[in-house]
């Protein structure tokens, strides 16, 4: 690593040949969209998310043509993102493994699994069809419930690993583990 | 048909990385006032997400209006603009835009990044009507 690394926008690589196996990532210096490892990352578990989207439109009725498919991979996608990264971040810095785990299952596979451009599409077919109790509906509920399931997702994640810190320390110093 | 798509959907994803990491490299570098409210605003995930509905809206309406293929609509919209979107990271930012008591830039980030997208979806239909 060289230590001309721009650090604002890549804050893990200070420390980088200690934290980070070399078989879980060819240490590579540069911003991390541009390493090839990363990259691979993020396409499989996005290539795997679009499969786990398409099977959940197979498999979700359609009912009173409303679009229930990307609504529920919306809201599960926005729920465990909320999980992975906030359990992420209080693991420790995002490098080696956490950062793979992130690119991997966060970026990759909930990227691929939720979709922004279907429920735009859909909410504007919804408007052109004259149903416009059902395109608010659809849009609002989307946005509201998927930020509730974000932030129970958040606060889930931040919840387990203070009581498993709690655990760890024998109750003394409850706060003392971050 | 069903592995390009998921081929398809990776390259989106990948795509959505490297612009993502390109926009927040551009903002780090700090022309940009912080305490502005485009500072607050996660403005890669924005773009990605308005610029991909334009781009669905546009293949939807080639594959309504001029019979393109629907298999297209397959491996492009359900694919590619699938893998590019996404919807949990919007989410997740506004949570985060709210735990940090951002809430100008979380509505934005909410219903503003909707009737963006919405909008550019809609366009994009109307594009491919008239082409």
């Amino acid at each position: 690593m060289s230590r001309g690394d721009d650090a604002a926008s890549d804050p893990g690589d200070a420390r980088q040949e200690h934290a980070e196996p070399t078989h879980v990532a060819p240490v590579r210096s540069g911003p991390v969209h541009l390493r090839p490892w990363y990259i691979l990352l993020v396409g499989i578990g996005g290539a795997l998310g679009t499969l786990a989207r398409y099977g959940a439109e197979l498999v979700i009725p359609r009912a009173w043509q409303l679009p229930w498919p990307t609504l529920t991979v919306n809201l599960i996608g926005a729920f465990l993102l909320g999980v992975l990264l906030e359990a992420l971040v209080r693991r420790g810095r995002d490098d080696g493994r956490r950062r793979a785990a992130r690119l991997f299952m966060g970026t990759g596979f909930m990227g691929g699994f939720t979709t922004y451009s279907s429920l735009a599409v859909e909410t504007f077919e919804l408007l052109r069809d004259d149903r416009l109790l059902a395109a608010v509906g659809y849009g609002l509920v989307t946005l509201v419930v998927g930020l509730l399931a974000s932030l129970l997702g958040v606060w889930l994640a931040a919840a387990h690993h203070r009581s498993a810190s709690r655990r760890a320390s024998g109750d003394k110093h409850p706060g003392a583990a971050t | 048909m069903i592995a390009l798509m998921a081929i398809a959907g990776g390259i989106g994803a990948i795509a959505r990385f490297m612009l993502d990491g390109l926009i927040r490299g551009r903002m780090n570098s700090g022309h940009l006032s912080s305490g502005h409210l485009s500072s607050a605003l996660p403005l890669g995930t924005m773009i990605i997400n308005v610029s991909g509905s334009l781009l669905l809206g546009f293949v939807t309406g080639l594959v309504l209006f001029h019979a393109v293929p629907s298999d297209w609509q397959l491996v492009v919209g359900t694919g590619f603009f699938g893998g590019y979107t996404t919807f949990s990271t919007a989410s997740f930012e506004t949570a985060r835009l709210i735990q940090e008591r951002q809430f100008v830039a979380a509505l934005v980030n909410g219903i503003g990044m909707l009737l963006l997208s919405v909008g550019a979806a809609g366009a994009g239909l109307a594009l491919a009507w008239l082409v």
